[in-house]
C-alpha cells in the first residue's frame, strides 16, 4: 500500500500539520510520498524531505497550485492517485475545498478529519461537533482521507527523501483567482499556537476584548482566540473564532476568559492539554472541562493574572 | 437566472445529541430536527440574490424522509418559489447526495447552485465539492460574500487566515460559510403562502442513481469524557501551579 500525503504550506514554509499528517500516514503504510504543490514552493520541498519516513516528495509548480485553487489541485492529484491507495491530507481550508474533489473524480467515499487510524481500512473521526466519535470501515479501494492534524504526533525531522518535479497539471480550468487578504499577525496561528487566549462574550465590547484578551495574549505568546458569542457581537474578527464553525484548536494551554462553555465552544477547545478558566458563573459549564478554574470576575482577575505572570517572570 | 439550493433536515443545532447505548448511532427519536443552519444561509443567499434582481427563481431540494417537507416548507417561507424532494429513509453518504443532486441539476438547469458548506449531523464538509467535481463545474466554497453577475460569479472565500476572492463562471458551485449572512425568520404571512406553493415528490429509486453507502458505520460511541479539574481561589493559584506542572 503506497500513500500520498498533500503537504500544507504557504509556498515560504512547511506547515507543521503536514509532519502530523505524515504520522497518521505511516500508520497505514511505510510507503508514504508528500506532494507539494505551489509556486516558488522550493524550499517548502526541500522541508518534506527531511520528515523522517517519507520515501519521495514530488514537486509540482504553477500559479494556480500556488493561489491554492482547488480545482487545480484536484485536477494534479486525482491521475496520481494512480499510482497510491490513500491520499491523505490536512483539514486545512484549502484541504476541505479540494480533497472532496478527488473522491468524486475517483468515484470514493470522502473520510472527514479522521482522529485515529484504526487499520488500513477503519478510521475514527467526529460527528455532531464532536459530541459523538464514529468509527467506519471503508470498502471503497482508494481511501480519499483528510486529518485532523491535531490529533497525531508531528513526524521527526532527520529524512533525506529526494525530490521529483512533477507536471502541474491542466490548472485552475473556468475557477480564476483575484485576490487574498491574509492577516498578518505578530502572534502565533491560532490552530498552530502552543498557548490560546481567547475571550468570550463578558468582554462586552471590542474595545474591552482589546484591552483585557490582548495584552494576556502577548504576555504568553498565545494566539488569541474567541467565543462565538463574542464574534457574532462584534468584539472579535471572524478568524478568532474557536468551535465547531470555527477553528478547532488543541494547544498544550488554553485560557477561557469570560467564556460560559457552550457546546459548540466545548467542540473546538476540549482537546486542550490544560484548559483554565475564568468566569463569574460557578456553575458555567466551561468548569466542567476546566482543569484549572477561578470563579470571578474577569475583570479583577485579568489583571491579578497579568501581575502573577510578571512576578513568574513572564 | 434560477438558483438550485440543496437543504438538509438535521437535529436541531440547539439539542443536545446523545449517542445510543447499542453504539449504532444518535439517538433521533422525539428529538427536534431542523434546517441545517449552514442550509438556512444558503436559502437566504438565494432569496436575496432574487430580490436584487440577480436571481430569477429560487428552487429548493432536499434528499430525505417524507418529514423533509417540512424543512422544504421552511424553505419556501424564507421566499423559495418551489421545491423538490427527493424521498428515502436511506441515510445517503456525500458522494451518493452529490451524484442525485447532479441528476437534479441536469434536469432543472440552474445557473448556479448555492449550498450549506457541511451538514452540523455527519459534519463532512464534501457534499458541494463533489457535486461541482461530478458536473465539472468550477466550484466556491466557505462563501462570504457573493456578487452574482451575467456569466460568472465574484466570490469572497474563508481561508485559513483571512479572504480568498475568486471569480467562477457559471454554472458553478458555491458553498455558505457562516458570515455570508444572517437568515431572516418566516413571517407569519409567508408561512401561509408556503403552505400553497409548489411542492414535488420523488422517490429515490426513480432518480435511478447508485447511491449505496461506501462506509460501513462500526459504531458510534461518545467521546472521551472530560472532567473537571480543581477550583483556585486566586490568579496567582493559577500561574504557580501552570508552573508548577511546566505548563509555563
Amino acid at each position: 500500500m503506497a500513500v500520498l500525503v498533500f503537504a500544507d504550506h504557504d509556498n515560504a514554509s512547511l506547515k507543521d500539520s503536514t509532519h502530523k499528517t505524515v504520522t497518521a500516514a505511516l500508520a497505514l503504510s511505510g510507503d508514504v510520498d508528500v506532494l507539494v504543490a505551489g509556486k516558488g514552493a522550493g524550499e517548502v520541498a526541500k522541508a518534506a524531505a527531511g520528515i523522517a519516513g517519507v520515501r519521495k516528495v514530488l514537486h509540482a509548480e504553477s500559479d494556480a497550485l500556488g493561489q491554492g485553487l482547488a480545482e487545480a489541485i484536484a485536477s494534479l492529484v486525482t491521475p496520481l492517485m494512480a499510482g497510491y491507495d490513500a491520499l491523505l491530507t490536512p483539514a486545512t481550508s484549502l484541504g476541505k475545498s479540494f480533497s472532496p474533489r478527488v473522491a468524486a473524480k475517483l468515484d470514493v467515499a470522502q473520510i472527514t478529519e479522521v482522529v485515529e487510524v484504526v487499520d488500513g481500512s477503519t478510521f475514527v473521526r467526529p460527528i455532531y461537533a464532536g459530541n459523538a466519535l464514529e468509527t467506519v470501515q471503508s470498502s471503497d479501494a482508494k481511501k480519499v482521507i483528510t486529518v485532523r492534524s491535531t490529533n497525531f504526533k508531528a513526524a521527526a525531522e532527520g529524512g533525506s527523501a529526494a525530490v521529483e518535479t512533477v507536471d502541474a497539471g491542466p490548472g485552475a480550468g473556468k475557477t480564476t483567482f483575484v485576490g487574498q487578504q491574509i492577516v498578518k499577525s505578530a502572534r502565533p496561528e491560532l490552530t498552530a499556537a502552543k498557548i490560546v487566549v481567547s475571550g468570550g462574550r463578558a468582554m462586552g465590547s471590542a474595545e474591552e476584548f482589546q484591552r483585557v484578551i490582548e495584552p494576556l495574549a502577548d504576555k504568553l505568546g498565545a494566539a488569541v482566540g474567541a467565543s462565538r458569542a463574542a464574534v457574532d457581537a462584534g468584539y472579535a474578527p471572524n478568524d478568532y473564532q474557536v468551535g465547531q464553525t470555527g477553528k478547532v484548536v488543541a494547544p498544550e494551554l488554553y485560557v477561557a476568559i469570560g467564556i460560559s462553555g457552550a457546546i459548540q465552544h466545548l467542540a473546538g477547545m476540549k482537546d486542550s492539554k490544560v484548559i483554565v478558566a475564568i468566569n463569574k458563573d460557578g456553575d458555567a459549564p466551561i468548569f466542567q472541562v476546566a482543569d484549572l478554574g477561578l470563579v470571578a470576575d474577569y475583570k479583577s482577575a485579568v489583571p491579578e493574572l497579568m501581575d502573577a505572570l510578571a512576578a513568574a517572570g513572564k | 437566472m434560477k438558483v438550485l439550493v440543496p437543504v438538509k433536515r438535521v437535529i436541531d443545532y440547539n439539542v443536545k445529541v446523545r449517542v445510543k447505548a447499542d453504539q449504532t448511532g444518535v439517538d433521533l427519536a422525539n428529538v427536534k430536527m431542523a434546517m441545517n443552519p449552514f442550509c438556512e444561509i444558503a436559502v437566504e443567499e438565494a432569496v436575496r440574490q432574487k430580490e436584487k434582481g440577480a436571481a430569477t427563481e429560487v428552487v429548493a431540494v432536499s434528499i430525505g424522509p417524507a418529514q423533509a417537507q417540512e424543512t422544504l416548507r421552511t424553505a419556501l417561507a424564507m421566499g423559495a418559489d418551489r421545491a423538490i424532494l427527493i424521498q428515502t429513509d436511506q441515510d445517503l453518504e456525500p458522494l451518493a447526495v452529490a451524484k442525485v443532486l447532479a441528476a437534479v441539476v441536469a434536469e432543472e438547469a440552474p445557473g448556479v447552485v448555492i449550498m450549506g458548506k457541511q451538514a452540523i449531523d455527519g459534519d463532512n464538509n464534501a457534499t458541494g465539492q463533489m457535486l461541482s467535481a461530478l458536473l465539472d463545474w468550477p466550484q466556491a466554497v466557505f462563501a462570504s460574500e457573493i456578487v452574482l453577475s451575467a456569466g460568472s460569479a465574484k466570490v469572497t472565500r474563508e481561508i485559513d487566515g483571512g479572504l480568498q476572492t475568486v471569480d467562477v463562471a457559471l454554472p458553478a458551485v458555491i458553498t455558505a460559510d457562516l458570515r455570508l449572512n444572517e437568515p431572516r425568520y418566516a413571517s407569519l404571512p409567508n408561512i401561509m403562502k408556503a403552505k400553497k406553493k409548489p411542492l414535488d415528490v420523488k422517490e429515490l429509486s426513480a432518480v435511478g442513481v447508485d447511491t449505496a453507502p461506501r462506509l460501513k458505520v462500526v459504531k458510534v460511541t461518545e467521546p472521551p469524557k472530560r472532567s473537571g479539574g480543581v477550583k483556585v481561589e486566586s490568579a496567582a493559584d493559577i500561574v504557580s501551579n501552570l508552573k508548577t506542572n511546566g505548563v509555563i
